[in-house]
């Protein structure tokens, strides 16, 4: 039978405060442990919690962010249950009335295609502490500096088809609260995890099938694989005419499997109740409007802007758009050398690539964007070569100076001075009497073909420095 | 609306209360009753009410996001039952 996955994530995003959701401990990420706890977040008797205005105003940047319905009157609730790492014993999170409703953003796929998929809602809470199982002489590690960091809870709806949209997904959804700067997006440091929702239901049906959640999964990799070994799981159970049972399943990098959470892990009634602590948020339409004010340019705005008023490709647009760095950076080189198409490719192929290659981030990047677009005014100008221009950039990144001060240094500059170069073509076409003949005797088609020998001869004698249309050109009037 | 042994016996592991089985009994007919109690609350017309989360007519101050708390974990960790290398040290969680 053929089965459609339908998949709803769940993403815990880090808000990039300072302090925590609910007392002015620090938040800063891999400080001594417990230095960062205090007496609210170890839930000493008596202590209260008082709400972190910069979590609010996050958790409203995103929802308008994603166009929804912001909650004016916001409540939390304690979500109950009983783990080491959470020491009052409940979560105060967010159940019946969420501060972000209902919203929609688009997500790029691979093919360069757009889809749009909804949030249910988004809330906020506070995250738990980190308990370590290892080595304490079969005793288990508490750290509670993560307790009490805010979190964004942003529950999808069940639009996602497979692994590959699921991932664009958090893509989007990384590049957009990166964009707003309400969360540094380290995913490694666990700011942004995931759960995942998968079911699968015979192809064309409308109803959903039972479905397995997974837990705690925290890469863009680990997503795809748990995603597609899932989908291998339940088809196989299916297809044997078995059922799926519901179920919290864990996924396993090391064995690239999931499997199910003990019972013992899973406390499914978490008797939410109002957090009497708590007063409700109230959320005017002057704060929303003050925030809408000072939204960025999102990525998604960006990226169709990208396509009108450079004539962008959807992939290049998508690249570009990717990160606000990245953007202004690309901007920054196209009004540099006014040529948004070349000034695109270099960004992508040759900056990403020396990137790429030395692990750096952009903030890391030795060559600035006025830099690298002074070095592609060359190219524009016919001063050098495209190839020529690599060499070029190759000694910018290695902080040799700008495109100018190393052409001349090295003695780069483009040939374009008709004598001399007709003294190479002279040499090539005497050095080679036999192409010469094989060119005289083939026909228009097979010319163009053989032409490109000469031209590849000129250009190595003058170490690509020849300019290629000139070269072209005293070839079409020698070879006669 | 009666509750069931078994629901006290859950509702009990899930807040780690040990009940004395003798107790159980006793303590379900009292929840019940005041569970009754629920019912006659339940029934009351509540359309157009708005669903109240605090009974005090105020809403929630919010405080500026800056770091006011110390490293204090020595004294918190003074009275803690056993710490090492920095951490709070309980019964092992998982196998």
């Amino acid at each position: 039978m053929q089965w459609e996955t339908v998949i709803g994530l769940e993403v815990h995003l880090q808000l990039a405060t300072r302090s925590k959701i609910f007392s002015g401990s620090a938040t800063t990420f891999g400080a001594e442990p417990n230095t960062q706890a205090s007496a609210v977040d170890l839930a000493m008797p008596g202590m209260l919690p008082v709400l972190n205005a910069k979590a609010v105003r996050y958790a409203v940047m995103f929802g308008l962010g994603i166009g929804a319905e912001i909650g004016h009157r916001s409540v939390f609730d304690r979500k109950n249950y009983f783990y080491p790492d959470l020491p009052k014993g409940y979560q105060i999170s967010q159940f019946e009335a969420p501060i972000v409703g209902r919203g929609v953003f688009e997500i790029q796929l691979e093919d360069g295609s757009a889809r749009n998929i909804g949030i249910t809602r988004a809330h906020l809470e506070e995250d738990a502490g980190k308990s370590l199982h290892e080595d304490f002489h079969g005793q288990t590690g508490i750290d509670l500096n993560r307790a009490g960091t805010p979190l964004l809870e942003i529950v999808s709806e069940p639009d996602l088809r497979n692994a590959a949209e699921a991932v664009a997904y958090l893509k989007a959804l990384h590049s957009l609260v990166t964009y707003l700067g309400i969360s540094d997006g380290n995913m490694a440091e666990g700011s942004m995890r995931c759960d995942i929702n998968i079911s699968l239901r015979p192809m064309g049906s409308e109803t959903l099938g039972t479905r397995a959640e997974i837990k705690n999964v925290n890469s863009f990799r680990f997503v795809e694989k748990a995603i597609r070994h899932e989908i291998e799981r339940q088809s196989e159970i299916l297809e044997d005419g078995g059922r799926i049972v519901q179920e919290t399943r864990l996924y396993d990098a090391d064995l690239d499997e999931t499997r199910p959470m003990r019972s013992k892990e899973v406390a499914n009634d978490y008797r939410y109740f109002p957090e009497p602590d708590l007063l409700p948020v109230v959320i005017d339409d002057a704060y929303i409007a003050a925030i809408r004010a000072e939204l960025p340019e999102l990525p998604t705005q960006k990226r169709h802007r990208f396509i009108e008023q450079y004539g962008l490709g959807s992939y290049d647009a998508n690249v570009l758009a990717d990160s606000r760095e990245l953007a202004d950076y690309f901007e920054a080189v196209v009004s540099a050398c006014g040529d948004a198409k070349i000034a695109a490719n270099w960004v992508q192929v040759e900056l990403l690539g020396q990137l790429n290659r030395g692990e750096l981030a952009l903030g890391d990047c030795p060559v600035s964007a006025p830099a690298l677009g002074g070095l592609i005014a060359r190219i524009l100008d016919n001063s050098i070569s495209g190839k020529i221009a690599k060499q070029v950039f190759e000694a910018m990144w290695q902080g040799e100076g700008s495109a100018d001060e190393i052409i001349e240094a090295r003695g780069l500059k483009q040939v374009s001075d008709s004598g001399a170069l007709e003294a190479m073509v002279d040499q090539v076409i005497a050095a080679n009497a036999g192409q010469v003949e094989q060119y005289l005797a083939a026909d228009e088609d097979r010319r163009k073909k053989l032409v490109g020998f000469f031209v590849g001869q000129v250009m190595k004698l003058s170490k690509g420095q020849a300019n290629p249309q000139m070269v072209n050109q005293l070839l079409a009037k020698k070879l006669v | 609306m009666a509750i069931e042994q078994d629901e006290i016996e859950k509702i009990a592991e899930l807040a780690r209360i040990r009940i004395a089985p003798d107790q159980i009994g006793q303590l379900t007919r009292r929840i019940t009753d005041i569970l009754g109690m629920v019912d006659q609350l339940q029934a009351v017309d509540t359309q157009g009410v708005e669903p109240m989360a605090n009974p005090l007519d105020a809403v929630q101050r919010l405080r500026a996001d800056e770091v006011t708390e110390e490293n204090r974990r020595e004294a918190y960790q003074a009275i803690a039952p056993a710490v090492e290398n920095g951490l709070y040290l309980v019964p092992r969680v998982v196998e």
